[in-house]
Order: C-alpha cells, then sequence, then structure tokens
C-alpha cells in the first residue's frame, strides 16, 4: 500500500487546519471508536464557503483527505460543495490505495454535515442529503471485506 | 534507502556482514544438491549437517535430526499446528491456541477449526502472560494440541513455557511454541522448557529471510506438511537452502556469543527508551508493564489521543523506522488482536507505537525517537478534534 506523492504532501503539509471560533457551520462526523474522527468549520458569505478549517484523528489518507477537501471548497457555492465526492477526493490527490478509499467520505460528509448546519441554524431546508458517517454509530469500516489480514512481524 | 534510525528489528533485521560472507561460497561454488551422492553433492551435505548441529546446540535440543529446516516462521508455525494435529490420520480433537498468537499460529488454528477441529483461543491476562492456571482450565480431556508463543511479537511479554509445558502434559496433549521472536534473544533451551515442537525464523536473528527450522522432538509424530522428495529425513520436502540455513546458522552462533553482553546493553537502551517517552509525552505508557517477564528488546507503547500511522509516516519523514499496532497502517482496519487481548481499549490501540531494538542501536538512536516523536505527537493532538475530552477522560480515570 503506496500512497501518491501528493497525499503525502497533505499529509505533511496540511491545509486549514483548525477550528472557526465565528463559525457558521459545524461538521462533526466519524466514530472515535474506530479511530476516525473530523471536525469542519465554515464562514459562509452570500451562499458561498468564505472560509474553512478543519481537525482530524485519523490515518494519512484521513488527514490529506480533509486537507484537500478544504482547499476544493473554499470559493464554492454550497451546492456545489456538497456534491463533492470521494471518487473526485481521491484523483484530486493522484489517487488512493483501494483500502483507503472510505477515508475519503470521512470529509466530504464532514462538509455536508457542516453545510446543512449552516442552512438550518437560518431556518432553511438542508441539502445534502442523508450522511451516514453523521450517525454516532456509524462504523465507516464495516463495508469494507477484512479478507486482507493484518501485517504483524 | 534514506532511512537512517532503524528501530523496528522485531519487524526484521538487516543479515550481518560475517553471515552473507558464510553464505556467499554455496551460490557459485559450492552451488551441490546436498542430496546428490557426488563430491559436489557430499560437500553441501556437510554444510547443511553442520548448521543442523549448529542450530540443534544453540536451542539445547538433545540431538540434531529433531531440528529440520524449513522456510521460515511461518511454515514452521503452519506445520507444527496441522502436522502435530493430524498427525496419524486423526481428523479431529481439540486444540488450544493463546488470543495473541502470531496470524502464522492463528490462521492455520482457525483452518484446523473448519476441518473438523474444535478450537479454543485462550486469552492472555492484562499483565500480557498467558498463565498456566488459565490453560489448566481449558485443557479437555480430548485436547490433542496447545500452542502458545514464547516471546510476544508486539508488546515483548514472554510466557511461563516451562509451566505451559508440563501442564499441556499432565493431560496428555502436545505442546508447540512460536518462539521467533525469543530465539537468541534470551537463552532458550528445548529442553529445560519441555516442549515438543518449537518454530524458529532466520530473519529475526540477523539472518537471511526465507530461513527458519522446526524442532521436534525424538518420538513426536508430525504429518509433514510439504511433500516430494522426501528431503528433511521426510518431513520437510523441498531442495534444502543451504545458502540460506548456513546463513541462518551462522547468525545463530553470533548470537550466542554476543548475548552476554547484548541482553544488559539492549535492556538498558530499552529502560532508557521507556523512561525518556513515557517522561516526555502526556499520558504516554508502555504497554503490559506489569508482564512478569519480558524481552530485552521490544517496547510497545499506547500514546492517546494520535492515530499509529499518522504517527508512523511523521517518523518516516524524520526517518526513523517504527511500527505500529494501529489497523489502518497494515492495509487492515482492526487495530491490534494483541492489544485488544491484554484489554487495551480499542481507541488507545490505534494510537499505539511498537519501538524494538537491536544490534545497531545506540542512545543516540532512542533519543531521536523521542526527541522526533514529541512535536509530532503534539502537531497530530492539536489535530485531533476530541483530544480535549481524551484527556479529560483520562484525568478523570486518574483522580
Ligand atoms: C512470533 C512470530 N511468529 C512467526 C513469524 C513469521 O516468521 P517468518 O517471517 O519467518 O515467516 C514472525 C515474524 O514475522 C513472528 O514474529
Ligand atoms: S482513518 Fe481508519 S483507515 Fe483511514
Amino acid at each position: 500500500m503506496i500512497y501518491s506523492d501528493k497525499v503525502m504532501e497533505h499529509f505533511g503539509n496540511p491545509r486549514n487546519v483548525g477550528v472557526l471560533d465565528d463559525a457558521d457551520g459545524i461538521g462533526e462526523v466519524g466514530n472515535p471508536v474506530c479511530g476516525d474522527v473530523m471536525k469542519i468549520t465554515i464562514k459562509v458569505d452570500d451562499d458561498r464557503i468564505e472560509d474553512i478549517r478543519f481537525q482530524t484523528l485519523g490515518c494519512g489518507a484521513a488527514i490529506a483527505t480533509s486537507s484537500i477537501v478544504t482547499e476544493m471548497a473554499k470559493g464554492m457555492t454550497l451546492e456545489e460543495a456538497v456534491a463533492i465526492t470521494k471518487n473526485q477526493v481521491a484523483e484530486e490527490l493522484d489517487g488512493l490505495p483501494p483500502a483507503k478509499m472510505h477515508c475519503s467520505v470521512l470529509a466530504t460528509d464532514g462538509l455536508k454535515v457542516a453545510v446543512d448546519d449552516y442552512l438550518v441554524k437560518h431556518g432553511r431546508e438542508p441539502i445534502a442529503g442523508e450522511v451516514k458517517s453523521a450517525d454516532p454509530d456509524f462504523d465507516p469500516h464495516e463495508d469494507e471485506d477484512d479478507h486482507d489480514a493484518e501485517a504483524a512481524s | 534507502m534514506d532511512t537512517t534510525v532503524y528501530l523496528d528489528y522485531a519487524a526484521t533485521t538487516p543479515t550481518d556482514q560475517r553471515v552473507v560472507e558464510a553464505m556467499l561460497p554455496f551460490f557459485t561454488e559450492r552451488y551441490g544438491n546436498a542430496n546428490s551422492l557426488y563430491r559436489l553433492g557430499r560437500d553441501a551435505a556437510r554444510a547443511l549437517e553442520g548448521a543442523r548441529e549448529q542450530v540443534a546446540s544453540s536451542i539445547g535440543a538433545a540431538a540434531p535430526e529433531e531440528v529440520f529446516f524449513t522456510s521460515g516462521g511461518t511454515e514452521s508455525d503452519n506445520t507444527a499446528l496441522i502436522g502435530l494435529a493430524t498427525a496419524g490420520g486423526r481428523s479431529s480433537g481439540h486444540v488450544i491456541v493463546s488470543e495473541f498468537e502470531h496470524h502464522a499460529v492463528l490462521e492455520p488454528a482457525a483452518w484446523l477449526g473448519k476441518h473438523g477441529f474444535e478450537v479454543t483461543e485462550l486469552a492472555p491476562r492484562p499483565d500480557g502472560a498467558v498463565h498456566p492456571d488459565d490453560l489448566a482450565a481449558a485443557l479437555r480431556d480430548d485436547t490433542v494440541l496447545v500452542s502458545v508463543m514464547h516471546g510476544n511479537n508486539e508488546i515483548g511479554t514472554v510466557q511461563p513455557i516451562a509451566e505451559l509445558a508440563r501442564v499441556t502434559h499432565e493431560r496428555g496433549a502436545l505442546f508447540h511454541t512460536d518462539a521467533a521472536q525469543t530465539l537468541g534473544k534470551i537463552d532458550l533451551d528445548v529442553v529445560a522448557l519441555g516442549v515438543d515442537a518449537a518454530s524458529f525464523s532466520g530473519h529475526k536473528v540477523y539472518g537471511p529471510k526465507g530461513t527458519g527450522a522446526l524442532y521436534l522432538k525424538r518420538g513426536v509424530r508430525l504429518a509433514p506438511y510439504l511433500m516430494g522428495g522426501g528431503q528433511e529425513s521426510r518431513r520437510r520436502s523441498g531442495t534444502q537452502n543451504v545458502a540460506g540455513n548456513v546463513g541462518f546458522a551462522t547468525a545463530l552462533a553470533l548470537m550466542d556469543a554476543e548475548r552476554q553482553a547484548e541482553v544488559p546493553r539492549l535492556t538498558a537502551l530499552r529502560d532508557r527508551l521507556v523512561e525518556r517517552l513515557t517522561g516526555a509525552i502526556e499520558f504516554a505508557q508502555l504497554n503490559a508493564a506489569d508482564a512478569p517477564e519480558r524481552l530485552p528488546h521490544i517496547a510497545n507503547f499506547v500514546i492517546p489521543g494520535v492515530e499509529g500511522e499518522a504517527m508512523l509516516l511523521h517518523l518516516d519523514a524524520a526517518g526513523i523506522a517504527v511500527s505500529t499496532g494501529s489497523a489502518c497502517s497494515s492495509g487492515s482496519l482492526k487495530p491490534s488482536h494483541v492489544l485488544l487481548s491484554i484489554g487495551c481499549p480499542v481507541e488507545f490501540a490505534h494510537g499505539s507505537l511498537r519501538v524494538s531494538l537491536g544490534r545497531f542501536t545506540t542512545e543516540a538512536n532512542v533519543d531521536y525517537l523521542v526527541e522526533q516523536l514529541v512535536p509530532i505527537v503534539d502537531r497530530l493532538r492539536s489535530m485531533n478534534p476530541l483530544y480535549a475530552k481524551t484527556v479529560a477522560a483520562l484525568r478523570g480515570a486518574t483522580h
């Protein structure tokens, strides 16, 4: 399992790390028991994402995908932001190892929850649709085959 | 290859230069098949038998014939589990393995479970050791085989094998131990341990990868796992790896010659590491710290609030090679079965770090690791949205 240079670059120098104190929308997703947790805060102006920060507890791919999603989303309209898919995230990073594809779901879901949080707070309808990882019992690993045995040595 | 500080000796070791030199003639000049009758063959056979004698004497076997060569720890474990359980055409019975065995034991045990045998996975205690009382309680009249590892590869705890083997024999079952991590590292004598079979691996002792041996006490029956030309007294077919086995034996002789000085040196380095790392990183803890006996060269830490793979990648960028029990880094998504088996909470098992020391480790290496790790942990914790909660929980637990 090898990460692309771009994944390693974002992992080593993640963009937009932190929390916006005066956030308009907050998205917290993931399941601490499996090790993946992400929090996104956004500033919204005229239905565009004006500023964005993230915090992530997770593997290299989780951190890199969080970082690239914040870069992609900055400046986007809310509709554009919730339409970002995990495959687009992976492409933007020059690919992710198959076992790591699910990590990018966390980042796109975090963004969706943050956008809906903003909309609902302003008395508007949510637009992101169902977000699985906002469910506290959701385990992002449960869909995976676990046939690849743990590499112990 | 810009890794400068290698601290993963439990994963593998560099082949010692003296070992490489001992092996070289067997690739080009002394290339005979050890089973051929002519001079080249006899020369290879003599070298192979010399290697066997060396391994037998290192492990305290009663006779060289009790040692046969394999392709390493994995093959030895698979052969022992399946070959001992199914010896004499047996197709049912009860097998006990500990929960924190290497997968090279767990997987063949699971295979036996699907092919007529009943398998019990015995839990170690939170101190990181398998206790004889617990084994005694798990043994049954129909138990045919027990396998408990000598030294655990992740947390470095040493099991009371002599006691475990005695309890097993009282109930008439066979006892196998996976000694891949203890061979050469601490004193090891198969007769004193009283085991029927033991697995060894060459690449953990500065020998070549793909080499190893299985000790099988005289008189113990084994169904061969590899069948063919009947080499190794019919117990393991296949043209013997003469160069590899010579290398393995040479490596073991060096381990024996250097052990008396190496054990205290590594123990001091390990203790320095434990003291500095747990002193420099808040909430960091040594896993299985209460173990009755531990290997001198392995220390496994839990570092709450960080994820293992992220830690490992940052250390790699600093030129340090270590390992983590976190699932995410190893391609599997489950945290270490070893840490879970000793009661480590799942979220902490994701933040574990295994440091293993060896022949070329210096104090400066250990200090460099701690120095590099401190800012990495700070940085990852500052990026962790749950860290404040983790700290509150940890503080709550200690007050
Ligand atoms: C305890 C234990 N058993 C078995 C093995 C497998 O040995 P090998 O790599 O020689 O197949 C290892 C290491 O990989 C180990 O640490
Ligand atoms: S965080 Fe669990 S595999 Fe990426």
